[in-house]
C-alpha cells in the first residue's frame, strides 16, 4: 500500500484487520511481517522559511531532497542524520563495488530519520534529531489524526508528544508530517586529528570537550584516531584550532585532517551500524555481532576492559557512543546505566531497564494502538 | 477562573489524612496549621488562591514515595511544587489537595566534569546548579528570568527556557535523566547516557508535562564549559518592522548570537523613566549578545554590524567595557519592573514565527487601541517568544476582565499566524481554557491518554493544562473509583 495523503493513511489504519509493516525508505527498518504500508507516496516540503530556520515536510520526503533544499539556502539539519552510503565512502576498498551509494542515499526518508531519532556526530553540540524536531502530525493505531508541537522553537503548550514520537519507530503511530528547526552552515570548519588507539582516545576527547572550544564533533576511527571538529567564523575557528592543539599536546601531536567532511559522514554512518566491519559481520553471523553501546565517557575504559579489549569499530559523542564487535553469542558486559542494542543480524534490544519502564511503554502502546495494528513496526 | 468543587469526603477526613501522613514521614515534614499552609495558597500567579488541605515537605525520594502511596490509596489529589514561581498557576492548590513541596530537597548528588553532567535533587534552584560548577569553569545553560528562585523540578515541569536558549536550547535539550515517583508511589529512573533509554522517550514527555505525570525528585543535567566572555550590542531603529527584519537577517546570515532581545517604544520609555539606562530615542531596539574570546567577539560583531547597516539603524552601540555591557542589559532586565511603575500589568507568553513579527506587532497595536489598554512589548526575538505586557488598573472594576479578553485575543492571534499559546510559562490554570485554540479534541485526547498511563486515577495536578470540561470524565472517574 502506497497512500498519497494523510487521510488515506488514516483510512487504511482505521480499517486494518491485521498488523502492518510501516516502511519509509527501508534503510533503518527492522525485519517484520504483515502487509507493507509505505510512506513514500506522501512527499513534499510544505513550508520552508530560512529566515525563521523552519522547514516542514511530509514524512515520505527523501532526506536527500530536504538536504538539497537546505543547502541551496546555506542551511542544514544540525543533527547530521547518518546516511548508509556514507559508510562506504572515503577510500574504502569496497567503494563502488557492490554497493550503489547514490541509490541508498536517496532512499532515506525524513519520517524514517525521525522515527529512528537518527543523529550524527554533531549531537554533542546541537542535540539529537528529537531536539531539532519542533512539531509533527501522525495517525495513531486507531486511524485518528493527531497534531503536536508547532513550527516555533519554544513551545510548552500541552504535553510534548513530539519527543515521545521521535525514536518511537512507529510504535504509537505513522508519522505524516514533521516540522524541523534548521541551522545555518557556518563559513568555516576545521578538523583536528590525533593518531591514537581507542584505549587512549577518550581522555583526549574529554580534554577538548571540557574547555571553551565549542566542539561540534568528537569521535574516533581506527584508521584516523581521534577527530575533533570546530565550526564557525574563519578567524574564530583558526584561533580555537591553535589553542586546542596546544591543549592536546600531552596526548600527542594533533594535525589538520583534509577531506574531513567525508570522514565525519563515514563516522556517522559507522556509528549507525553501517559500513565496513559492521555490515560484513551482519552477512556472516558466525563471526560475531556488532553492538551500539551508550555509556558515560568515563566508563569507556571499564567497558572495553570488561569486553575482552576488542577494538571498537568507531566511537562518537566524546566516548558516549561505542560501536563494539563481540564474538558470536556474547552479550556485552555493561557498566551501570549503560545501554546496548545489537546492530548486526536481528536488531535486538536488551530488555527494558526495569519493569516500571516496561509497563509504561506497554501502557502507551495499548492506548495509541489498542488493536496492535502497528505491532509490525518494531 | 473556575476550579473543580473540592471533594467534601476528603475535607471531612482531613485530620485522619494528616495523621497518616505524619505517621508515614514524620511530624516535621507535614504542615496542617491553616496559617502556615496559607503560604502555599498560590504561586507567582497570585490572582488565583486557595489554601491546600495540607503541605508536605519531604527530604528524600523515599519520603515522596511514601506520601504519594498514601494519597493514592486515600484518593487524595496532590499538587507538586518546586519554588512556587510559576506564572501560569501551575502549582496552585485546591482545597482538597496535598501540596508536595520539594524546596527542602536541594542537594547536589553527583558531579562529573569529564562526563559534563551533574545530578541534583529537584528542589535545587536553577542558579545554584551553575553555582555548584562555576569554579570548575562550567555552567547550566537554561536561564529563566526567575533563575535565582525557581527550582529545577519546576523547570522540568514547565520545560523552562530563558534569554540564552537561542543557542543552548531549553530544559528538555539539557536534561539527561530523572528519578521520578509515580502517583502510586512507584519510583522510576528515566533517561540514561546521552538522555537515551531503550523503548519510548518517556523522559521527553515528562519534561513539560506540568507535574501531571509524576513527581521528579532528582535530575541529571548537561553542564557546559563556560565561554571565554560575552559582549552585547544595542541597535536602535525608527520602526518595529525594521527591527524585526534585522532579526531575521542576523539569523539568516549564520552568526548565531546567544541572545537577541527586542523592546518597543512603550517599553523603552518606561525603562528610561525607571532605570535610566541611557537608551536612544527610538521606536524599537535590539540587544544582541555574542560569546567567545575578544577576537572571536570582534569577528562576530563585525558581521552583525555589516548586517545592521543594511537596515539604516539610528544607532549601533557596541559595549567596550563591563560597565557599558551592564548598562545595555539594565533596561531589558528592569523592563518588567519599569512597566509595573505604569500600573498593574498582565504578562503574556505567546510565540510566533519570527517572520510574522511585523504583522503581529501591528495587529497588537490595533487590538490595544481598540481595547483602550496600553501594551508594551519586550521579548526574546531570536526565537519568537513574545511577552506583551498589558497595563491596567486592578482597582478599577471591570479592568481585569477587559485585560483577560485582550490577552486572549493576542494569544489567539499568535496561534493564527502559526505560533502557540505559551513559549515558556506553561498552560497551568491560566491558559487552560484557550487550549482548543491550538489543539483539536483528538490532539488533547492523545495527550490525556499519556496521563491515563502514568496516573490512571488523575490525582496529580489534574485540574491544570486541559480545559475542565475536556478532562471532567477522567477526573470524576478517578474520584468515583474511591
Amino acid at each position: 500500500m502506497r497512500p498519497e495523503s494523510e487521510s488515506e493513511i488514516a483510512a487504511i489504519l482505521r480499517t486494518a484487520r491485521a498488523p502492518l509493516t510501516i516502511i519509509g525508505g527501508g534503510t533503518r527498518s527492522r525485519p517484520a511481517s504483515g502487509d507493507v504500508l509505505s510512506t513514500r507516496g506522501l512527499t513534499g516540503i510544505t513550508l520552508y522559511e530560512p529566515a525563521a530556520m523552519t522547514l516542514i515536510a511530509r514524512a515520505g520526503t527523501p532526506l536527500a531532497e530536504i538536504e538539497a533544499a537546505l543547502a541551496a539556502e546555506n542551511q542544514r539539519l544540525a543533527f547530521e542524520p547518518p546516511n548508509r552510503a556514507d559508510a562506504w565512502a572515503g577510500g574504502d576498498p569496497r567503494d563502488g563495488e557492490d554497493v550503489a551509494p547514490g541509490a541508498r542515499r536517496e532512499a532515506s526518508t525524513i519520517g524514517g530519520v525521525i522515527a529512528a531519532n537518527a543523529s550524527g556526530p554533531r549531537r554533542i553540540q546541537s542535540g539529537a534529531a528529537r531536539d531539532s524536531l519542533i512539531g509533527l502530525r501522525f495517525v495513531d493505531g486507531t486511524g485518528e489524526v493527531i497534531a503536536n508541537g508547532g513550527r516555533v522553537m519554544k513551545n510548552v503548550t500541552g504535553y510534548d508528544l513530539v519527543k515521545l514520537m521521535a525514536g518511537s519507530r512507529g510504535m504509537l503511530g505513522v508519522l505524516t508530517e514533521v516540522a524541523l528547526r534548521t541551522a545555518p552552515v557556518p563559513p568555516a570548519s576545521v578538523t583536528l586529528m590525533l593518531r591514537c588507539p581507542a584505549q587512549r582516545a577518550v581522555p583526549a576527547m574529554t580534554a577538548a570537550l571540557t574547555g571553551p572550544w565549542d566542539i561540534s564533533g568528537a569521535g574516533w576511527l581506527p584508521d584516523l584516531g581521534v577527530v575533533l571538529r570546530l565550526e564557525g567564523l574563519p578567524g574564530s575557528v583558526a584561533l580555537r584550532a591553535r589553542t586546542l592543539s596546544a591543549r592536546l599536546e600531552p596526548f600527542g601531536a594533533a594535525g589538520m585532517l583534509d577531506e574531513a567532511a567525508a570522514a565525519w559522514r563515514r563516522l556517522g554512518a559507522l556509528a549507525a551500524g553501517w559500513g565496513p566491519g559492521a555490515e560484513d559481520m551482519a552477512e556472516d553471523m558466525a563471526e560475531g555481532a556488532v553492538w551500539r553501546i551508550l555509556c558515560r565517557p568515563s566508563q569507556v575504559d571499564a567497558l572495553l576492559a570488561a569486553n575482552g579489549g576488542h577494538e571498537p569499530l568507531a566511537m562518537d559523542w566524546g566516548g558516549g557512543l561505542v560501536i563494539l564487535p563481540l564474538p558470536a553469542g556474547a552479550l556485552p558486559a555493561l557498566p551501570p546505566q549503560a545501554r546496548a542494542r545489537r546492530l548486526s543480524g536481528a536488531m535486538m534490544d536488551l530488555p527494558l531497564p526495569d519493569p516500571v519502564t516496561a509497563r509504561l511503554n506497554e501502557g502507551l502502546r495499548a492506548r495509541f494502538d489498542p488493536r496492535g495494528i502497528l505491532a509490525g513496526a518494531i | 477562573m473556575q476550579m473543580p468543587v473540592p471533594d467534601g469526603a476528603i475535607l471531612a477526613r482531613r485530620d485522619a489524612i494528616v495523621a497518616q501522613l505524619r505517621a508515614a514521614v514524620g511530624a516535621g515534614t507535614v504542615i496542617d496549621d491553616p496559617v502556615e499552609a496559607r503560604a502555599y495558597e498560590c504561586d507567582a500567579l497570585s490572582a488565583y488562591r486557595c489554601p491546600p488541605l495540607a503541605v508536605a515537605l519531604p527530604t528524600t525520594t523515599e519520603e515522596v514515595a511514601a506520601i504519594l502511596r498514601l494519597c493514592h490509596a486515600e484518593h487524595v489529589p496532590v499538587v507538586p511544587r518546586g519554588a512556587g514561581t510559576s506564572l501560569a498557576g501551575g502549582s496552585m492548590p485546591t482545597a482538597d489537595a496535598v501540596v508536595l513541596g520539594l524546596a527542602r530537597m536541594n542537594a547536589v548528588l553527583d558531579v562529573s566534569y569529564g562526563d559534563r553532567q551533574i545530578t541534583v535533587q529537584a528542589g535545587r534552584t536553577n542558579l545554584s546548579v551553575s553555582g555548584a560548577v562555576d569554579e570548575a569553569g562550567f555552567f547550566y545553560a537554561p536561564d529563566p528570568s526567575s533563575q535565582l528562585a525557581c527550582a529545577i523540578g519546576g523547570n522540568i515541569g514547565m520545560n523552562s527556557g530563558g534569554a540564552h536558549c537561542l543557542k543552548y536550547g531549553v530544559t528538555t535539550n539539557n536534561l539527561l535523566g530523572v528519578r521520578m515517583v509515580l502517583m502510586d508511589g512507584t519510583i522510576v529512573d528515566l533517561g540514561g547516557p546521552m538522555g537515551e533509554a531503550p523503548g519510548l522517550d518517556l523522559l521527553g514527555v515528562v519534561c513539560g508535562a506540568e507535574g501531571q505525570l509524576g513527581v521528579v525528585t532528582e535530575a541529571t543535567l548537561r553542564i557546559l564549559p563556560k565561554p571565554a566572555g560575552a559582549r552585547p550590542v544595542l541597535i536602535a531603529f525608527d520602526s518595529s518592522e525594521t527591527a524585526g527584519a534585522c532579526v531575521a537577517a542576523i539569523i539568516r546570515a549564520g552568526v548565531l548570537p546567544v541572545a537577541i532581545e527586542f523592546m518597543d517604544r512603550p517599553c523603552i520609555v518606561a525603562t528610561e523613566n525607571f532605570a535610566r539606562p541611557g537608551y536612544p530615542d527610538c521606536e524599537a531596539l535590539l540587544i544582541v549578545e555574542v560569546e567567545g574570546t575578544p577576537p572571536e567577539i570582534d569577528e562576530q560583531l563585525a558581521v552583525i554590524r555589516g548586517i545592521a547597516a543594511g537596515f539604516s539603524p539610528i544607532e549601533f552601540r557596541e559595549s567596550r567595557s563591563e560597565d557599558e555591557s551592564r548598562r545595555i542589559w539594565l533596561g531589558r532586565k528592569s523592563a518588567f519592573g519599569a512597566m509595573g511603575q505604569m500600573g498593574d500589568y498582565m504578562c503574556l507568553d505567546g510565540t510566533i514565527p519570527v517572520s510574522a513579527l511585523p504583522q503581529v506587532l501591528r495587529r497588537i497595536g490595533e487590538l490595544s487601541a481598540a481595547a483602550g489598554l496600553p501594551v508594551g512589548n519586550v521579548f526574546h526575538a531570536g526565537d519568537g517568544n513574545m511577552h506583551p505586557l498589558i497595563i491596567y488598573d486592578a482597582n478599577r472594576p471591570g479592568d481585569l476582565e477587559r485585560v483577560e479578553a485582550l490577552g486572549a485575543d493576542i494569544l489567539r492571534l499568535c496561534v493564527q499566524v502559526g505560533g502557540c499559546l505559551t513559549g515558556e510559562h506553561g498552560v497551568g490554570v491560566e491558559k487552560r481554557d484557550l487550549m482548543p485554540a491550538q489543539f483539536s479534541d483528538a490532539d488533547m485526547e492523545a495527550q490525556m491518554r499519556v496521563k491515563d498511563v502514568f496516573d490512571p486515577r488523575w490525582l496529580l495536578n489534574a485540574a491544570k493544562v486541559f480545559p475542565l470540561h475536556v478532562s471532567a470524565s477522567r477526573r470524576e472517574g478517578g474520584r468515583n473509583a474511591a
